[in-house]
């Protein structure tokens, strides 16, 4: 199987389907509901008393920490893609190799959850 | 293959039925989802609009477009109606690389494949088209600029970056298997030997147990659907969405679990393959065998979009802390192992000379190992816990 740059093109025409669907419902749902206006109602919802303050505040950073572990082992998991394509030629040298990768790799990971990441009511 | 103006416009013909099937099955999931929690529960269901309430999707619909658009004053008013958006785009273009069927005769010498590109990448679009979806979560939850919409959305997007990691991590040991990225070799290295015996689930089984927790994860359902927890968040990152906005969120919902349900028949099940299509191919000929093998596919896709809703009636939703406890400890250490497991599932049959269901053996065996592990483990921890208790 020999793949090519053009076996790309068909996309486009499930790119151009989406699009047109997506835009069509989206100005014909802007142009046939009611429109009413008022300063409360405008208002975001807050369990029906009065929104107080902004959204836009600091958040826990358990979730920053989550997401930027996320980064770091989803990198890790993409140097494993090419190795597990050529797993049977690369055989028992491969093997023993990605063992050691993934050993370092489960190393950082329990230092990570040793740290406490996981750890939310802290 | 090349791709002529023939075979070009055949493509665009099968993409727009494809795309048209992947909406209707979304749309008639919802009423098959009312009426599989009405059986569960010993109700009803809808049964006013038509014959025992078909025409219900429609009339929801409707009243979906009739809705006033809403969009609170102080939010971000582009990103507000640009993320719903992209929400749908992204689950309207992972069925691209999806192998609906086997190829089809066109006459003239034309086949083509029941796919709507086969690429060298395969899988990984999926995963690629996935992870932009939750841009589409987050950026849209963070752009009503509502407390609630934003505690949802940020829940969503660390919940499927979770579950990314262990998903990623399953899917290596079938590349492993298989030696290809593409989703059309994947099903045809399925489709040699003894009928339904090939498929990839039975060398599998851990890897699939996580391939499909992470895809209800992926998919926001039930029992991770912690974004939209109504006891707590009202309606999570679509708390302020109101109309086809709703909508899109909602459907691009039902989208992914159809196309999950598709991949995970792949990946797992043998995508198109079916016990006999040597048979009815021979009987029938190519064409026929290939439509068969699409209604297979598609049998096999709305079986686990029934399992999607089976597990909904049947499992209460996790805390927050035990979701990512069982991300995070629970299912990627077990995917690493299972790719450890798998390597030497392959390579010890291939070293010994040993017949080729040895190699099953050694995959199931993997199961006892893991769970000798897991007692071990426990056994310790918990012996741990106690003597911290009686300090």
């Amino acid at each position: 199987m020999n793949y090519q740059p053009s076996d790309y093109l068909p996309i486009i025409v499930q790119l151009g389907a989406a699009l047109a669907f997506i835009v069509l419902t989206m100005v014909a749902t802007h142009w046939l509901g009611p429109k009413r206006h008022s300063s409360k109602k405008d208002d975001v919802f807050e369990c029906g008393i009065e929104s107080i303050g902004d959204a836009r505040t600091p958040i826990s950073v358990k979730y920053f920490l989550v997401a930027i572990l996320f980064v770091l082992f989803d990198v890790e998991i993409v140097f494993m893609y090419p190795w597990a394509v050529n797993f049977k030629e690369l055989a028992w040298d491969g093997f023993v190799e990605m063992v050691v990768f993934m050993s370092f790799l489960l190393l950082g990971f329990i230092y990570v959850i040793k740290k406490g990441v996981l750890k939310w009511e802290k | 293959m090349e791709i002529t103006s023939t075979l070009f416009a055949a493509k665009a013909i099968y993409i727009g039925l494809i795309f048209a099937i992947t909406l209707g099955v979304a749309a008639y999931s919802t009423y098959g989802e009312r009426i599989v929690a009405a059986w569960m529960q010993d109700r009803v269901g809808p049964d006013r609009a038509g014959p025992f309430g078909i025409f219900q999707p429609l009339a929801d619909a409707v009243k979906m477009f009739m809705k006033e658009d809403f969009i609170p004053a102080n939010s971000s008013k582009w990103l507000f109606i640009a993320w719903p958006c992209l929400s749908m785009l992204t689950a309207l273009l992972t069925s691209a690389v999806v192998p609906f069927g086997d190829k089809l005769d066109l006459g003239g010498g034309i086949e083509m494949d029941l796919q709507g590109i086969d690429v060298n990448i395969g899988i990984l679009w999926v995963f690629g088209i996935v992870s932009l979806g939750v841009y589409g979560i987050l950026v849209g939850g963070w752009a009503s600029n509502n407390k609630y919409s934003l505690l949802g959305a940020i829940r969503a997007a660390s919940q499927n970056i979770s579950y990314e990691l262990a998903m990623g991590l399953s899917i290596i040991a079938i590349l492993m298997m298989t030696g290809s990225l593409s989703t059309k070799v994947i099903v045809e290295t399925q489709q040699n030997g003894a009928g339904f015996l090939s498929w990839n689930i039975w060398s599998q089984p851990i890897g699939f147990v996580i391939f499909i927790v992470c895809a209800f994860a992926e998919c926001n359902r039930t029992p991770f659907d912690l974004p939209e927890c109504e006891t707590e968040l009202i309606g999570g990152y679509h708390t302020e969405y109101s109309s086809m906005k709703l909508g899109f969120y909602l459907f691009s919902e039902y989208i992914n679990m159809f196309v999950s349900g598709a991949v995970m028949a792949t990946l797992y099940f043998g995508g198109y393959d079916y016990p006999f299509n040597e048979v009815v191919e021979a009987q029938f000929g190519q064409n026929i065998a290939a439509l068969v093998g699409v209604g297979a596919l598609m049998g096999k896709a709305l079986f686990f979009v029934f399992v999607f809703m089976w597990v909904r009636w049947t499992l209460p939703r996790f805390r927050y802390d035990q979701l990512m406890n069982l991300g995070w400890t629970g299912l990627i250490p077990i995917s690493m192992f299972n790719v450890v497991w798998t390597g030497l599932s392959i390579l010890i049959p291939t070293t010994f000379n040993l017949p080729a269901w040895a190699s099953i053996v050694v995959s199931w065996s993997g199961i006892g190992v893991l769970l000798i592990g897991l007692i071990i483990y426990h056994g310790a921890t918990s012996k741990k816990k106690t003597v911290a208790l009686a300090h």
